[in-house]
């Protein structure tokens, strides 16, 4: 038992473990290569780096619930970019113009809506064919895209509303606006999933879909309301990301999907299902931007930080496997 | 007299893990053309004696012997090159492949630059199998075969090799009477060759219909070799166990209440068909009938899981439809099925959450799971089912198959419902367990649920069941009194030997 409760242990701390190794990393890297003159761990800075975790973070929530209950998403991208073409479009809608800044809530609320409904179409089509989510969304992947692409072809949509700007840049007790919604969303989904019945059922399908219906719990409902959260949480990550910025091209949010799968693999959340925590999340979307900007900071270009994320996913899961077989092993007898 | 030199040989295995002596000195020798049963308790150290025997764990001290060679094996591939094949109870076959692909994985007759040879394949597969008198050939892809043809399949594999020792662990567990014939005729096939078998079983009645001799084996050590033809069941039982086991008849049906579950005229497309029976509270009705009857799919329907294509379900004499699990439960049916793992537990789950599992809803506070009452839940059908964990949160994957049998039982239990459907409760289970689990059943009866047992074990019925529903081919073909039917008229029943069928004219 306690070769199985140290592996645990290593498995929970490892991704904080690698935060603080690389915030050691790019300070001391940083003092030689870097061309700011600034500190790598200035306030600032860090600051910053939770502003700029929210657009991944806040999906990766989400992501986090859909792949326990043995699912995946991959058309957050896109529903990111509709979300986002949505809210920026509504405002400049001749309907909605006697409104004045009333605009506001009402295109959040159309942009929410519209992720929510995207999400519910791709559950309701896992629920009632039974097709493997990963087809289906790869499907819907495309044709969230194409609807995109079909909206303005291949120009930006753009509209700046300054009061909107100036609550996306405020800062409230240090804080942006977009941290607080990310640290808001994390709490959220965290009492969603050690608290409420919806998330002790989402753990049981993840594990064994096939006990969880002798349980009586209806297994298709609640997969599809975890692609509404999700649906809804891409389209929230783009509301707060271009309440501030204005202007949406018909590419972004373009491998999303990958970034947020990523962060939630290095948080521990496994590919199969039924194991994985919205702490451990957090602290693999805060690694990913660590190390983005980090590699930044000391003056290494996109094409470098893909290649160093790549081998340290692949590195964090064999670790993975490694610490999981010692476990299987000390608990037979 | 010259003694025989051993196809195999365990002399002196100790194997020990953090904590735990797994083996403890354990020396056995299996002759060559000998089937040598090795028999014990789930834990008991079987599995991982033959761990130790496939090259997957090394033991800390003893050797293995094959023929007059000592041998250490550091890998599964070179137990195999040494001859000793295992033949799993979990298959490991590439289902999309052909029978002779998956016979010559990764010894593939070659031709020049790396080509296959597909007719010396073809025609070496065929060969083998043509000894096994099996009614499939080489070129059968291997997902179109029933399990027992896969089974044969694993066992031509190993005919390819020049095999010393052959290991069958618990080879017949999903057969049928008639597949598990074949087997036999195999077995006898490779003992006939002069290779030694051992053969892991819980089963007795295949135990002393086989084997030569039988070694038993408890907590971990040696206790003792006995010819099967100089010992009985019930001695063998006192060896796995250490102490005497109940395998009495039931005789108790005289608490019977009222109806508590009623069918009538139940059929399901082609699974079964016509099927009419009731159970009263304080009863337990016995399902018993060969792998396919019907029995399983019966106990689905009735908890929703199938649509029944005609009849009608009573419960407390109101007619019913039960749509989904979640319908039946709310009803009061609750089935263990016959599949733990795969179908009762989520293994990664804990002790409390697997048994609240089906009412966290009904329990919670607010939006917000009342996990105080969860825990005292799982404390008071702890008590009640003698479930032995250190606590709640040691993960079900970790207990044994009785103590996970009985989470499954209590989560049921604790939704008190009127009627209870038990697949094969038993199955997997240790003998001193079983017994346990057969108490236990009695006991729920007797405080006044309807009970249903469905079991492949005759022993189990006649100990368990008050009535007992023979069935053969999706029907119902007669229902006895447990304590006054015959051994000979239940097989007769189920083999569809009835007498309502007409007898063939000598």
């Amino acid at each position: 038992m306690q070769a199985g409760a140290l592996s645990n242990a290593l498995k929970k701390g490892a991704i904080w473990g690698f935060i603080v190794l690389e915030l050691v990393f790019f300070s001391v890297a940083g003092e030689y290569l870097s061309l700011s003159d600034k500190a790598f761990m200035d306030l600032d800075n860090m600051l910053l780096l939770f502003k700029q975790s929210a657009p991944i973070g806040i999906i990766a929530m989400g992501m986090t619930i859909v792949m326990i209950n043995g699912n995946i998403d991959l058309s957050v991208g896109a529903t990111f970019a509709i979300a986002a073409i949505i809210l920026l479009d509504s405002m400049t809608w001749p309907i909605l113009a006697g409104l004045g800044d009333w605009v506001i809530p009402v295109s959040w609320l159309l942009a929410l809506a519209a992720g929510t409904a995207l999400g519910a179409l791709n559950g309701l089509i896992v629920w009632k064919t039974g097709v493997d989510a990963f087809i289906v969304t790869l499907g819907s992947m495309l044709g969230y895209r194409g609807i995109v692409f079909m909206f303005n072809g291949e120009n930006p949509t753009s509209h700046l509303n300054w009061t909107l700007v100036d609550f996306a840049e405020a800062q409230v007790l240090g804080l942006h606006t977009a941290t607080w919604f990310l640290l808001g969303v994390t709490l959220a989904i965290w009492y969603l999933m050690t608290r409420t019945v919806h998330g002790r059922n989402a753990y049981a399908i993840g594990d064994n879909r096939e006990a969880a219906v002798n349980a009586g719990i209806r297994v298709g409902p609640h997969m599809m309301v975890n692609f509404m959260i999700i649906g809804f949480l891409a389209a929230l990550s783009a509301v707060v990301f271009y309440s501030e910025s204005g202007s949406v091209n018909p590419n972004d949010g373009q491998l999303y999907e990958l970034w947020v799968i990523t962060a939630v693999v290095l948080g521990g959340t496994k590919i199969t299902g039924g194991a994985g925590n919205i702490v451990g999340t957090f602290g693999g979307v805060l690694a990913i931007q660590l190390l983005r900007k980090g590699l930044g900071h000391i003056g290494a270009d996109t094409s470098t930080v893909n290649l160093v994320i790549g081998l340290i996913l692949i590195a964090v899961l064999i670790l993975d496997r490694q610490l999981n077989v010692k476990g299987k092993e000390a608990l037979k007898t | 007299m010259t003694r025989t030199i051993p196809a195999l040989r365990l002399d002196g295995i100790v194997k020990t893990f953090p904590g735990v002596r797994a083996l403890d000195d354990v020396s056995f020798e299996v002759l060559p053309g000998e089937v040598h049963a090795l028999m014990g308790e789930n834990g008991a150290g079987k599995s991982t004696l033959m761990k130790v025997l496939g090259g997957l764990y090394q033991p800390d001290a003893g050797r293995i012997m094959v023929g007059e060679e000592t041998v250490v094996m550091a890998t599964p591939l070179e137990a195999k090159t040494k001859g000793i094949i295992f033949i799993h109870q979990e298959l490991s076959l590439a289902t999309e492949l052909s029978v002779a692909e998956n016979i010559y994985l990764g010894e593939l007759p070659r031709k020049a630059f790396g080509r296959v040879d597909w007719r010396q394949l073809f025609d070496q597969t065929d060969a083998i199998l043509g000894k096994l008198r099996v009614g499939f050939d080489a070129r059968t892809r291997v997902g179109d075969l029933s399990i027992a043809n896969q089974q044969m399949v694993e066992i031509a594999r190993a005919l390819t090799h020049d095999a010393k020792a052959v290991i069958f662990d618990e080879p017949t567990a999903s057969l049928t009477d008639a597949e598990k014939v074949v087997l036999f005729d195999v077995i006898a096939d490779l003992k006939a060759d002069g290779v030694g078998i051992i053969y892991i079983s819980h089963r007795m009645e295949e135990i002393f219909r086989i084997t030569d001799r039988i070694t038993v084996l408890r907590d971990g050590q040696y206790r003792g070799t006995v010819a099967t033809a100089d010992t009985d069941e019930e001695a063998v039982t006192q060896m796995m166990i250490g102490r005497a086991l109940d395998l009495s008849r039931n005789e108790s049906h005289h608490t019977r209440g009222d109806v508590a579950l009623e069918v009538r005229g139940l059929s399901c497309g082609k699974l079964f068909q016509d099927v009419g029976f009731e159970v009263r509270r304080g009863e337990v009705l016995g399902f018993y009938g060969l792998v396919g009857a019907g029995r399983t799919e019966i106990a689905e329907t009735l908890f929703g899981l199938r649509d029944p294509s005609a009849g009608q379900i009573l419960l407390n004499g109101e007619e019913v439809r039960v749509h989904s699990p979640a319908d039946a439960i709310a009803r009061g049916i609750s089935l263990v099925p016959e599949d733990r793992k795969g179908q009762g537990l989520v293994l990664g789950m804990n002790c409390r959450d697997n048994m609240t599992l089906p009412q966290v809803d009904d329990l919670k506070a607010g939006p917000f799971v009342a996990e105080g009452a969860e825990v005292a839940i799982f404390d008071q059908y702890r008590d009640r089912l003698d479930i032995r964990t250190p606590g709640w949160r040691q993960l079900v994957g970790n207990l044994s198959g009785g103590n996970q049998q009985k989470i499954v039982i209590g989560k049921w239990l604790s939704m008190k419902p009127d009627v209870l459907i038990l697949d094969e409760p038993t199955r997997g289970i240790d003998v001193g367990s079983k017994s346990e689990i057969h108490k236990l059943i009695r006991e729920l009866a007797a405080q006044g649920y309807a009970v249903i047992v469905i079991s492949s074990e005759m022993p189990e019925v006649l100990h368990v069941a008050d009535r007992i529903v023979a069935m053969y081919a999706g029907r119902i073909m007669r229902t006895f009194l447990s304590d006054e039917v015959t051994e000979d008229s239940l097989i007769q029943a189920i083999s569809g030997l009835g007498e309502d069928r007409p007898a063939v004219p000598a």
